[in-house]
C-alpha cells in the first residue's frame, strides 16, 4: 500500500513539473546553442584540423614506398553499429559486412575503386552458355591457422550457406546457382547444390541462368568459405575471438560487445607482404555525434557518417577530412497504385512528380550533395545510363506549370484539394524530406497532405498490406552494381512491389533481361524496362544517396567508389608533414557542436513523439546552417512548411534516440 | 524471537507472491511482443518464402503460438533465454550479462551518491525551514527535477570536458573517470527528489507527538533528530528506493547514448525495435526480477524499521 501511495505521489510530482520542464527545456537549449558560439568555434579551428601527410610515392608496383610511410599503422574505423554476427553466413547489414571483407576473401574480391578483382580464385572460364564457371584457386593461399584454402573449403561454406539449418538471411544471394531454391526449400540435400570440387584447387560452379553479375555476388559474405574444422568443433560460437579461423588479410584478435572489434593482420594471409595495416580498431557508435567527437580528438581515422545538420560546418573547418561521394541507391516516394486517388490516374501523378524541385529539396533539405534524381537506377553503375525523361531537360517553372495544368485536368482546384497521406518512419532526413515534399506540393498545387510518422515495423507492414498506405517512403540500396537489382523491384508479385505496380509488358522484359547473355543487349533490354516504368509512373523519384564520412588526410589507399566496399587491407597510413608526431589533439579541443547535436536531435525526438509539430519546426529551423538569401524565386521549404498539418505519432511507438540517426538505417537491410 | 519469526514469515510471505507476479509479467510480455505489427525477420529487403520458412523453423516461431509459449517457459525456468535474434553470435545470457555489469556499475554509484546528498540535503532544509537555505536547497532540487538528463549530459560534456577538460567526453573503459561524468548526470534528478522526499517527510515527522514527548522529556535537539526523528522520516525515501534502483540498473538509454556506454538500456529499446523476441523477453524477465526483488529489499528494511507493517502482514 505504502509502496503504491508513493508511486503515485511521484507521479504526481512528474506531472506538476512538466509544465515547468517544457518551459525551461528551450531555455536551456537556447543557452546551450548560445553558449557554443562562434568565437569558441572559430578558436577551435584552427586546432581542429588533422595534421598533413607528407606527399605519397608510389614504386612501380602501385604500392607506397616505405620511406613516406608513418611508423603506427592501427586504424580506428568507426563502424556505426554493434556487428550482427561474425559468422559470413549469417552476416546481414553493413557493419557486419565491413569486419567480415577484412576477415575473409571469397573467390573474387574488389579492388579499392570497386573493380572485381580476382580474391582466392587466381582466374576463372565461364562456359559459352554462361551456365558453368570453373574457378582456379590460388596454391599460396592458407587460413589464418596454417592450412591450406581448397576448393572443398568453397564447397564446405556454398553448402552450409544455402543448408536450410543455417537459416541464413541472405541465402537468396546463391539462388542463381543450380538447385540452390530446392536446397534452400529443403527438397534438395545441400550436397546437390551446384557446386563441385574438380581437385584441390579447382571449383566448378553450374548455374541455373547466366548471371552477368555472378561474379560481383562471390565478393559477398554469404558465398565466402568457412573453415570446416573450427565450424565443426565450435558450432555457432566458431565465429568468437579465439576460435574464427579466416582466410582473409586480418584475422579476429578481440570482441567486446558494443564496443569494439579488433582484427589484426593475418600473417598466414597470401599477399601478407602487401598489408601495410597491422591493426585494425572497428568501434561501435550509436550516435554519430559522439563519433565526430572522437574523430576530431584525433583518436578516430574513419567515421560511419556525420551527423546531419552539420554539412556546412563541417566543410568550412574540415574541409580535407570530409568526404562525400555517390552511392548506389535512389530515395524516392511510391504511390499506391491500388488506392485511390492514385489508381488509373496517371496525370495526377505526373503532376505530383513534376511540382517537386529536386534541386532545392537535395540543396536545401538532404544538404550533403545528393544527386537530384529523376530515373530509377542511380548512376555509377558501369555501363549503364539511364533513359532519362524529357520533363528532367525542363526548367522548373515549366515543370510547375504543367503540374498545374494536369492537376486542374484531373478536377482538382483551390475549392476541391486532393488531399492525401504521406507515410514516411523515423530518420531526420525522412522526415525533413516529407515536410519539405509536402509544402512543395501545397505551394505548387494546394494539394492538402497529411504527414504520417511511423514505426519502422509497422511501416513496412502498412506499406505491404497495400491498404493505407496512398503515397510512402522508399528507397533501395543495392547489394551488387546491376540495374536489375533495381529494376526488379517493381516486378508483379516482388515481395516489396508495395506500389501495387503490375504491367506484364514490363515483367516479360525483365524475364528478357534475365536471360540475356550479351552485355550490349542487356543493356539495351534495360534501358527499354526502366523507360516503360518511368512512362507508368508508379514512384516519384528524388535523389541519389551519397555516403559521407570523415576520414584522417594521412589514411591513404581507400578510394570512393559506389559499393562504398573499403578492404583495410589497401588503406595504410603516410608520415605527418611536418617533424612532430602527428597531433593527437587533448580532450579539451573535443567538438562543442557535438554535444549542441546531440541535444538538438534528442530534443527533436521529445517533441516528435508528443506530436508537436510546430515546435519541431521552430528547432529545425535553428538546427539548420544559415543560408545565404539567394534567388528571390526560390523558396526555403522549412520555412514554407504548412503549420496546420498534424502530425500522427503511433501511440506504441517508442522513441529511442536514433542508432544511425540517419535516412540510411531506413535500409540497412537492403545493403549488404 | 517473536519479532524474528514475524518478520521471517513475512519475508516468506512476500516470496511466495514472487513466482506468480513473474509469471503473469512473461505471459503479458510474451504476447503483447507478438501482437506488435512485423517481425524480426521483416525488412526491406525480400525474403523468399522459402528463406522465411528456414529462419522461423530454426527459431520455432513455425510452431503455434502457444506451444513456443510453453517452449519459452521451460527454457526460463532453466534461466536459458535462448539466443538473440538480433545479435547472432551471443546468446542473451551473454548480453545481459555484460551490459548488467556496466549498468550495474552506474547505477549503483549513482544511487548511492543520491541517497547519501539527497538525504542530507532534505535534513538539512527541513531543519532550516522556511529560511533562505531551504529556500535555495529546494529551489535546485525543483530545478534537478524538471530539468530532462538529456539536457544536463550535454551541459556537463561542455562544461566538464570540453572547457575545462578534466574529463573524458564519453566512452567506457572501466576507468574512473570515464564513470563521473554518468554517474553524476544519472544520479542528479534522483538525488533532487530524495531531497524533497525527506524534507517532507522530516518536516512532519518533526511536528509529530512522539518529537513533542522526545523533547518534553529534555533530550537535546540533535539526539531527538538522530534518535528519533530520522528513521521514520527516511521510511517514503526508502519505499522510493526500490523503483529508483532499479529504474538506475536498468540503464538510461539516453546516458548511455550521450557517454557511448555499452549498458543494458539500449537493448531494451533495440530489441524492441528490431523485434528481436528473445532478447526483449530477457531484459523483461531480468529487469522484472530486478524490481520485484529489490522491492523485496526494501519492504524487508521497512519492516525492519516500521513494527507496524510487520504485524498487519501477521494478522
Amino acid at each position: 500500500m505504502v509502496k503504491m501511495q508513493n508511486w503515485s505521489m511521484k507521479s504526481g510530482m512528474y506531472n506538476s513539473v512538466i509544465l515547468l520542464r517544457q518551459c525551461v527545456m528551450p531555455t536551456i537549449l537556447f543557452m546551450l546553442l548560445g553558449a557554443c558560439g562562434d568565437d569558441y568555434r572559430e578558436k577551435l579551428a584552427g586546432r581542429g584540423s588533422h595534421a598533413r601527410p607528407v606527399e605519397l610515392i608510389l614504386n612501380e608496383d602501385g604500392r607506397p614506398v616505405p620511406s613516406v610511410l608513418a611508423e603506427q599503422q592501427e586504424l580506428n574505423r568507426d563502424n556505426g553499429e554493434e556487428p550482427q554476427t561474425l559468422d559470413p553466413h549469417l552476416a546481414e547489414g553493413l557493419p557486419s559486412a565491413h569486419i567480415l571483407r577484412d576477415l575473409f576473401e571469397g573467390l573474387t574480391a574488389e579492388s579499392s575503386e570497386g573493380r572485381i578483382v580476382p580474391g582466392a580464385a587466381i582466374r576463372w572460364n565461364i562456359s559459352r552458355d554462361g551456365k558453368t564457371y570453373t574457378f582456379y584457386l590460388r596454391r599460396d593461399a592458407l587460413w589464418s591457422n596454417g592450412d591450406p584454402v581448397t576448393a572443398e573449403d568453397f564447397v564446405f561454406g556454398l553448402q552450409r550457406s544455402a543448408d536450410p539449418a543455417t537459416a541464413s538471411k541472405y541465402a537468396q544471394i546463391l539462388l542463381p546457382i543450380l538447385n540452390a531454391a530446392e536446397v534452400l526449400a529443403g527438397d534438395l540435400p545441400p550436397s546437390e547444390l551446384g557446386v563441385f570440387a574438380m581437385d584441390e584447387f579447382t571449383l566448378q560452379i553450374s548455374m541455373r541462368d547466366p548471371t552477368p553479375y555472378f561474379l560481383a555476388l562471390l565478393s559477398h559474405s554469404s558465398t565466402f568459405p568457412v573453415h570446416r574444422d573450427s565450424v565443426e568443433e565450435h558450432g555457432s560460437a566458431f565465429s568468437r575471438p579465439g576460435n574464427l579461423v579466416s582466410n582473409g588479410a586480418y584475422v579476429l584478435s578481440e570482441w567486446v560487445i558494443r564496443s569494439r572489434v579488433t582484427l589484426v593482420k593475418n600473417q598466414n594471409y597470401w599477399d601478407a607482404d602487401n598489408v601495410i595495416l597491422e591493426k585494425v580498431n572497428y568501434f561501435q557508435f550509436e550516435d554519430q555525434s559522439t563519433a565526430l567527437k572522437r574523430f576530431r580528438a584525433g583518436k578516430l581515422h574513419w567515421t560511419a557518417g556525420v551527423p546531419n545538420n552539420q554539412f556546412k560546418w563541417l566543410q568550412k573547418h574540415y574541409p580535407d577530412e570530409l568526404v562525400i561521394s555517390p552511392w548506389l541507391g535512389s530515395y524516392f516516394f511510391g504511390f499506391n497504385l491500388e488506392r485511390e486517388p492514385f489508381i488509373e490516374n496517371p496525370g495526377l501523378r505526373m503532376a505530383l512528380i513534376l511540382a517537386l524541385d529536386r534541386d532545392l529539396l537535395t540543396e536545401k533539405v538532404t544538404q550533403f550533395g545528393e544527386l537530384p534524381s529523376y530515373t530509377l537506377v542511380p548512376p555509377g553503375i558501369m555501363d549503364y545510363v539511364s533513359p532519362v525523361p524529357e520533363w528532367a531537360e525542363w526548367t522548373q517553372a515549366e515543370r510547375e506549370a504543367e503540374a498545374k495544368r494536369l492537376y486542374a485536368e484531373a478536377g482538382y482546384s483551390e475549392d476541391n484539394p486532393l488531399q492525401f497521406e504521406i507515410r514516411y518512419t523515423a530518420g531526420v532526413n525522412n522526415k525533413k524530406m516529407a515536410l519539405a515534399a509536402s509544402s512543395l506540393w501545397k505551394q505548387v498545387l494546394g494539394v492538402q497532405s497529411t504527414l504520417l510518422n511511423e514505426e519502422y515495423k509497422v511501416f513496412l507492414q502498412n506499406r505491404e498490406r497495400k491498404i493505407l498506405t496512398q503515397v510512402f517512403q522508399a528507397g533501395w540500396i543495392s547489394d551488387y552494381a546491376d540495374p536489375y537489382s533495381f529494376l526488379n523491384l517493381f516486378r508483379t508479385g516482388h515481395g516489396r512491389n508495395d506500389y501495387g505496380y503490375t504491367n506484364s509488358l514490363y515483367d516479360a522484359l525483365l524475364d528478357e533481361v534475365a536471360a540475356e547473355r550479351i552485355p550490349s543487349r542487356r543493356r539495351r533490354l534495360m534501358y527499354e524496362t526502366e523507360r516503360l516504368l518511368l512512362a507508368d509512373l508508379p514512384f516519384i523519384p528524388l535523389y541519389t544517396y551519397v555516403t559521407k564520412r570523415m576520414v584522417n588526410p594521412r589514411l591513404k589507399g581507400w578510394q570512393s567508389n559506389v559499393m562504398d566496399h573499403h578492404y583495410s587491407k589497401d588503406m595504410y597510413f603516410l608520415k605527418a608533414a611536418s617533424d612532430e608526431a602527428p597531433a593527437v589533439l587533448e580532450e579539451i579541443e573535443i567538438s562543442e557542436t557535438g554535444s549542441e547535436e546531440t541535444t538538438t536531435t534528442i530534443l527533436l525526438e521529445e517533441i516528435d513523439a508528443r506530436g508537436e509539430g510546430d515546435e519541431t519546426l521552430l528547432i529545425e529551423q535553428t538546427s539548420q546552417p544559415a543560408e545565404p538569401a539567394g534567388d528571390p524565386e526560390t523558396v526555403d521549404p522549412e520555412q514554407e512548411l504548412p503549420l496546420e498539418e498534424k502530425e500522427s505519432v503511433d501511440p506504441g511507438e517508442i522513441k529511442p534516440p536514433e542508432a544511425g540517426t540517419d535516412d540510411e538505417t531506413v535500409l540497412e537491410d537492403s545493403i549488404e | 524471537m517473536i519479532k524474528d519469526s514475524g518478520m521471517a514469515r513475512y519475508a516468506l510471505w512476500r516470496l511466495a507472491g514472487l513466482i506468480p507476479t513473474l509469471l503473469i509479467m512473461i505471459t503479458v510480455a510474451f504476447f503483447l511482443m507478438r501482437v506488435a505489427p512485423g517481425g524480426p525477420f521483416d525488412s526491406e529487403k525480400l525474403l523468399p518464402p522459402d528463406i522465411e520458412a528456414n529462419l522461423n523453423a530454426r527459431y520455432h516461431m513455425d510452431e503455434p503460438l502457444l506451444q513456443q509459449y510453453f517452449r519459452y517457459l521451460s527454457q526460463v525456468a532453466v534461466l536459458d533465454f535462448g539466443p538473440s535474434i538480433q545479435y547472432k553470435d551471443w546468446t542473451v545470457n551473454e548480453l545481459i550479462g555484460q551490459g548488467m555489469r556496466v549498468s550495474l556499475t552506474i547505477g549503483l554509484a549513482a544511487m548511492v551518491l543520491a541517497f547519501v546528498f539527497g538525504t542530507l540535503l532534505g535534513i538539512t532544509a527541513a531543519l532550516r525551514k522556511n529560511t533562505r537555505v531551504d529556500y535555495s536547497l529546494m529551489g535546485v532540487a525543483m530545478l534537478g527535477i524538471s530539468v530532462p538528463n538529456f539536457v544536463i549530459a550535454p551541459v556537463l560534456i561542455l562544461l566538464l570536458a570540453v572547457y575545462a577538460g578534466w574529463l573524458p567526453a564519453g566512452g567506457w573503459d572501466w576507468g574512473i573517470a570515464s564513470m563521473v561524468l554518468p554517474v553524476v548526470t544519472l544520479s542528479l534528478p534522483v538525488t533532487a527528489y530524495i531531497a524533497r522526499l525527506t524534507r517532507g517527510s522530516m518536516i512532519e515527522v518533526m511536528h509529530s507527538n512522539f518529537i513533542r514527548s522526545a523533547r518534553a522529556k529534555g533530550l537535546p535537539e540533535s539526539l531527538v533528530i538522530r534518535r528519533h526523528a530520522l528513521r521514520p522520516a527516511l521510511l517514503p525515501v526508502i519505499s522510493f528506493l526500490g523503483p529508483a534502483t532499479a529504474g538506475m540498473i536498468s540503464g538510461s538509454v539516453v546516458i548511455e547514448r550521450v557517454f557511448s556506454i555499452p549498458g543494458l538500456g539500449s537493448y531494451f529499446v533495440q530489441g524492441a525495435l528490431n523485434r528481436d523476441y528473445t532478447l526483449v523477453m530477457g531484459v523483461v524477465i531480468f529487469y522484472g526480477v530486478l524490481i520485484i526483488t529489490l522491492n523485496f529489499i526494501v519492504d524487508m528494511i521497512y519492516a525492519w524499521l516500521d513494527p507496524k507493517v510487520r504485524y498487519d502482514a501477521k494478522s
